[in-house]
């Protein structure tokens, strides 16, 4: 008999805590598969944030840190340069990289530290109930902007990967959406080639992960997809943004 | 031993964590401690090691977790201001159990304060700093020399507990150029770090360096076991200078430099029949409690003299229990007692 679907083995077998309809698993499994496709699981070290992912340890097989919010990068940069042969990832949210780490990202990725950085914009503060994010859509509902994000009052929101693509050491950066089967497939090319391009040596690496949360948007999770498809990715678009023909 | 050297107390503290092996550094620059980096800068490539110039003290605490998470040995310096930034970082390190150095070059405060020596960083230090239940070893040199050798020590007692230790200065030791006497090799003890983040080669099963248990009962076994190690270190690494104590009519307590100036009081009071004697803590945490429970009931009273305005004097306090008079005497903002202002304080406790 053929197998045609399991579970990553970088992967745990266990049951994920995450909201129906949030695209964080989705994105864990696409890292799980990159992980066992390059065979590299035994040399991986992951570095967890905070938000609804702090705990992915759980859920990964490999070595991991647990960072203070905002400041994986900082936490990766120190892995990295104490073990230069291992492939070293962060995976952090938007509320967590685009607003209280912005600095640590600016400049993890200003030295071109050959880390890779898995990036999750879902346009909201998820774990502590649905505030406002430097990435929240205008007019946008959420606890901290009851009467929707205003330009005047809030300012508009962080494209974070077209401010990252202007610094040098970032040689790779794409924006990839979980909206259907065939974004997903092409979010986990990214975040393979990501992985890659550090394998390589070449510098910082990553990829911004449109993702869904249905709990603090207030949707089901089928309308949850529409809207990042509808919403999201008119302000955010999709689409790689440098790197795109580096030599892996 | 080796031979003697002419070093600012601040290269020294750069030179004793790469002859303990220290293989990371990542600091921002601060006065008055700010030539620890330019030194680790220009060192480090030889023994093939990272210096980073980090964006931030944010950072660089953040950097030491890293590096510390994967096994290495690390510091970080800053001085006061900068040593507040690293709050955060040095909670999370506590938590998650890493070992790590972190020197204090303090200076004066509040806020931005000034550039001068001061000790106003004593709570700060031994009472916690940073959030939860946690504490770090904090070792207070008074000399360039011990200044090296407590550096070397801060490493081995940083990787025998998993935990942090501080080395805390201030403005004077940092600035100041005293001879240095090298030991051709450093003792360095040899600790168990499977723990470390490595990669798990597919040889073994994960490792994870984490500070969040959000089960209360996990997380009270955590913060329980925790206090079994810091019970531990007070049991087994608290150090004390005591100098004439015996006969003393004040004893007088002093960490750091101003201990240095204390000595010279003695000689002042001796020329005068007044007999002071002096209790260095070199350990502020854990605090040298045995030292006072001894000399409790020696002296007319104890005098506590400090860089700030009565830190260090509340722990005396606590270990002389009621038993004798605590006086205090502190200077604050840069000034530093002089011998004679010290003297007279005695002079007037001694006339009751």
């Amino acid at each position: 008999m053929k197998t045609v679907f399991k579970r990553p083995h970088a992967l745990k077998d266990k049951h994920m805590h995450y909201c129906p309809g949030c695209t964080h698993g989705i994105v864990h499994r696409l890292i799980a598969e990159v992980i066992d496709e390059l065979g590299i699981e035994g040399k991986t070290i992951g570095v967890a944030s905070v938000g609804c992912s702090y705990n992915n340890y759980e859920y990964f097989n490999c070595d991991m840190a647990q960072a203070a919010h905002g400041r994986a990068p900082a936490v990766a940069t120190g892995i990295k340069r104490v073990n230069p042969g291992n492939v070293v990832f962060t995976y952090q949210g938007d509320g967590d990289l685009a607003s209280i780490g912005t600095a640590e990202i600016v400049h993890a990725a200003m030295r071109g530290e050959k880390i890779t950085t898995i990036f999750i914009n879902n346009a909201i503060y998820g774990m502590t109930s649905g505030q406002m994010a430097p990435t929240t859509l205008i007019n946008q509902v959420t606890t901290t902007s009851p009467f929707g994000r205003k330009p005047e009052l809030h300012g508009y929101p962080l494209k974070v990967s077209e401010m990252l693509a202007t610094i040098e050491g970032a040689v790779f950066v794409e924006r990839v959406s979980t909206h259907d089967i065939k974004n997903i497939l092409n979010a986990k090319k990214a975040i393979k080639k990501a992985f890659q391009v550090q394998m390589a040596n070449l510098g910082f690496s990553i990829v911004e992960v449109l993702s869904s949360c249905p709990t603090n948007w207030g949707m089901n999770p089928v309308k949850a997809l529409a809207w990042i498809k509808e919403n999201m990715i008119p302000y955010y678009p999709i689409g790689n943004l440098k790197g795109k023909d580096l030599e892996v | 031993m080796g031979k003697k050297l002419l070093m600012k107390g601040n290269e020294v503290i750069a030179e004793a964590a790469l002859r303990a092996g220290c293989k990371c550094y990542f600091g921002y620059p601060i006065t008055p401690q700010t030539e620890i980096a330019h030194y680790f800068a220009k060192k480090m490539p030889e023994y093939g090691g990272t210096f980073i110039q980090a964006e931030s003290e944010v950072a660089a605490i953040n950097m030491v977790y890293g590096a510390a998470s994967a096994g290495a040995r690390v510091m970080t310096s800053s001085s006061s201001p900068g040593i507040s930034l690293k709050q955060e970082g040095i909670s999370y390190i506590a938590g998650a159990e890493l070992p790590a150095v972190i020197v204090n070059i303090v200076r004066c405060g509040p806020g931005l304060g000034g550039i001068l020596p001061a000790q106003g960083d004593y709570f700060q230090a031994v009472k916690g700093g940073g959030h939860g239940d946690y504490k770090m070893v904090v070792l207070a040199p008074s000399s360039v020399q011990e200044l090296y050798e407590l550096t070397v020590e801060a490493f081995n007692i940083a990787d025998k507990y998993r935990i942090a230790c501080m080395i805390m200065g201030d403005g004077i030791l940092g600035q100041m150029m005293e001879t240095v006497e090298f030991k051709d090799k450093e003792e360095i003890i040899s600790a168990d770090k499977s723990w470390a983040l490595t990669g798990t080669k597919m040889e073994r099963e994960q490792n994870v360096i984490t500070s969040i248990y959000i089960d209360p009962e996990v997380l009270e076994s955590h913060n329980l076991k925790l206090q079994r190690k810091y019970k531990l270190i007070e049991e087994n690494e608290n150090r004390v200078e005591i100098f004439n104590c015996e006969e003393a009519d004040v004893i007088i307590t002093a960490f750091g430099t101003v201990a240095r100036i204390i000595k010279n009081v003695i000689k002042m009071a001796e020329k005068e029949g007044i007999k002071i004697g002096l209790i260095r803590p070199i350990t502020l945490w854990p605090f040298p409690n045995e030292a006072f429970e001894k000399y409790a009931t020696v002296p007319k009273a104890f005098l506590s003299v400090e860089l700030n305005a009565g830190q260090m004097v509340e722990d005396v306090r606590l270990a002389i229990n009621g038993k004798n008079k605590v006086f205090f005497h502190g200077r604050m903002g840069g000034m530093i007692p002089t011998q004679n202002e010290i003297l007279d304080k005695v002079k007037e406790i001694l006339k009751g």
